[in-house]
């Protein structure tokens, strides 16, 4: 009986300990809520291929109340439904969303600030705007102008040479050379090795290369003098081919050109350096041509000629590698210097009006350059002058 | 000390040996690695550009997104191989010519700004160089020494008159930049080639005979 009464009085207390509220849990913190951003405006993005519409605004006030950043919503009117489009992270007020669906149709965007500890704040609303493609990329001008500048130097020169005008060109201390080292392989009976670069046929330095290429085998055709041109590209294979068999042909020494001089080696990089290293150490030659662009494996080549004792002559506009052409070869060719050897050797009118060209070029960039500090340093209006002048978006 | 027991890595640190007996002299090891990595390089090349480009930009395209436009340029790529017949060889040259012509009329005008007015944006001096004159970066003694640097050398690349009087003296400066800037490039260079050969010392003590846990 007291068993029972005791399990009474234990049940009642187990259901009044339950109908009695427990201390109240802490209700979870309100997340902030900070200012939206303002003054959102879009518009076409300008000088663009179209599909892009250019949002800017003023960023949230409350940024440093814990504003991560902006979402970017776009809708096709001005009800919705809006998708986002993008998101930029605070600090930042401007977006170009470059993947508007169609030209000329109506858009409409809002951008809020978003974080982690905050609300999405209220949205700033713009719109509508619609993207369009311009044919004209105004924030070229200067370069336009730079380009029908230099085609107009180009074209008086060039014309000028055609004319039978004298144009002076100064000696390249390199240039010199070329004739002793084919005089000096002719001598001593071994070939000479020619390397048009890593760079396929579209790249300046190949083709002045390539040129250079031209000047060199009409000499080794003239004192009859072995010629191996390993290439790295198809191409330029087929091009330096062309050019070697035409210079033997200018000669009218057609029949000794040999068709195995020219060859296609590999397009890998270290594979090609590993087959020219195998030709410099077994054939010997007594000349070496580094003509065109390198890139890593112009040591290893140089290193190797300069082993076998070859006298070698480098040319080159690849600017990391220059100064390894100069440490392991006899001469170098330096950046334009690669490009006034062909006209130099070829004196063809055409070479020989561009390299003036360039030329004039260069003093006139000079000119500018002091003109334009001049300008810059009488005032912050002539400078801000300048700076638009040069500047390209 | 264990050896690694991975025939690849056997035959990655033999080749590497054979490569580096060309340090004593010429020899049939040499010439073998040599041989067999100018011509595996040929074959894996054929594959890889078949893979990424005639895959990639003719065959998928034209077979399944059926965009036969592109049979236009595979047509004039096609005229290369007239090479093999001598009275139509000159048909090659169309190719070249339009790949030459459309990378030139690229390039003009990214070069010129690329090379020119973004590099005489670069040298100009202006006012905002006086607020801190001896910052390395922004300071006027830099803006300075950078124009003065970019017209020297720029006079020593003028071909059109001879290096004489003020030119001689200008082109002389020039090439001191030049050589200080070329030796700058040479030791950062080689640093990093003597990395390469670190590299290749620990694959071999490392992963070949275990000498580096």
């Amino acid at each position: 009986m007291r068993t029972i009464a005791l399990a009474g009085l234990v049940l009642l207390w187990t259901a009044w300990a339950a109908a009695i509220p427990g201390p109240a849990a802490a209700p979870p913190p309100q997340p902030a809520t900070v200012a939206p951003p303002s003054d959102l405006a879009a518009g076409d993005t300008p000088n663009d291929a179209g599909q892009s519409i250019s949002l800017t605004w003023r960023p949230s006030p409350d940024e440093a109340l814990g504003v991560e950043g902006y979402e970017i919503l776009r809708a096709e009117s001005a009800e919705g439904p809006y998708a986002k489009v993008g998101y930029v992270p605070s600090g930042f007020g401007s977006f170009d969303d470059q993947a508007v669906p169609r030209d000329g149709r109506d858009f409409f965007y809002r951008v809020r600030a978003v974080g982690a500890g905050i609300a999405p704040s209220e949205v700033a609303a713009a719109g509508p705007a619609r993207s369009s493609q311009q044919w004209y990329n105004a924030a070229r001008t200067n370069a336009l102008v730079g380009t029908l500048l230099f085609t107009l130097i180009v074209i008086y020169f060039i014309q000028g040479a055609r004319r039978g005008r004298h144009l002076f060109i100064r000696r390249i201390a390199g240039l010199a050379a070329v004739e002793e080292a084919v005089g000096r392989a002719t001598e001593m009976g071994k070939p000479i090795l020619f390397c048009p670069g890593m760079d396929p046929v579209t790249s300046i330095s190949t083709l002045a290369a390539l040129n250079i290429l031209g000047q060199v085998a009409k000499k080794a055709a003239e004192y009859d003098t072995p010629l191996v041109v390993p290439n790295r590209d198809p191409i330029v294979y087929t091009v330096a081919e062309a050019i070697v068999k035409e210079a033997y042909a200018e000669i009218g020494r057609p029949d000794a050109y040999n068709h195995d001089s020219v060859f296609y080696l590999t397009d890998s990089q270290m594979g090609y350096t590993s087959g020219v290293n195998g030709i410099m150490a077994r054939e010997r030659p007594a000349t070496n041509f580094f003509m065109g662009y390198f890139y890593a494996e112009s040591l290893v080549l140089a290193e190797t000629g300069a082993a076998t004792g070859a006298i070698q002559i480098a040319g080159t506009d690849s600017i990391t590698q220059l100064p390894f052409f100069i440490t392991a070869c006899d001469y170098t060719l330096m950046g334009e210097e690669l490009y006034a050897a062909s006209a130099y050797l070829g004196k063809q009118p055409m070479l020989i009006g561009t390299l003036k060209a360039q030329d004039w070029s260069k003093a006139l960039v000079g000119l500018l350059l002091v003109a334009g500090a001049a300008l810059a340093l009488s005032g912050p209006g002539l400078r801000q002058f300048v700076l638009r002048l040069l500047s390209i978006d | 000390m264990t050896m690694s027991t991975d025939p690849w890595v056997w035959l990655a640190a033999l080749l590497s040996l054979f490569i580096f007996s060309y340090l004593y002299k010429d020899n049939p090891l040499f010439k073998f690695a040599e041989h067999l990595f100018t011509g595996l390089s040929v074959g894996y090349l054929i594959v890889i550009y078949y893979n990424n480009i005639v895959r990639s930009y003719l065959l998928n395209p034209v077979l399944a997104d059926h965009r036969w436009v592109l049979l236009v340029p595979f047509a004039i790529g096609l005229l290369y191989l007239f090479r093999f017949i001598p009275k139509l060889s000159h048909l090659m040259l169309i190719p070249i010519a339009i790949t030459l012509g459309i990378w030139n009329g690229i390039a003009l005008p990214l070069t010129i700004e690329a090379d020119i007015i973004r590099q005489m944006q670069g040298t100009m001096i202006n006012t905002s160089m006086f607020r801190n004159p001896w910052d390395p970066y922004t300071g006027l003694a830099v803006g300075i020494l950078i124009a003065v640097g970019v017209i020297c050398t720029i006079t020593y690349f003028f071909f059109s008159r001879e290096h004489k009087g003020a030119l001689k003296v200008s082109a002389h400066i020039g090439i001191w930049f030049v050589m200080i800037g070329f030796g700058a490039s040479f030791g950062y260079t080689v640093m990093a080639r003597v990395s390469l050969l670190i590299g290749r010392l620990q694959f071999m003590f490392t992963e070949w005979i275990h000498l580096i846990k």
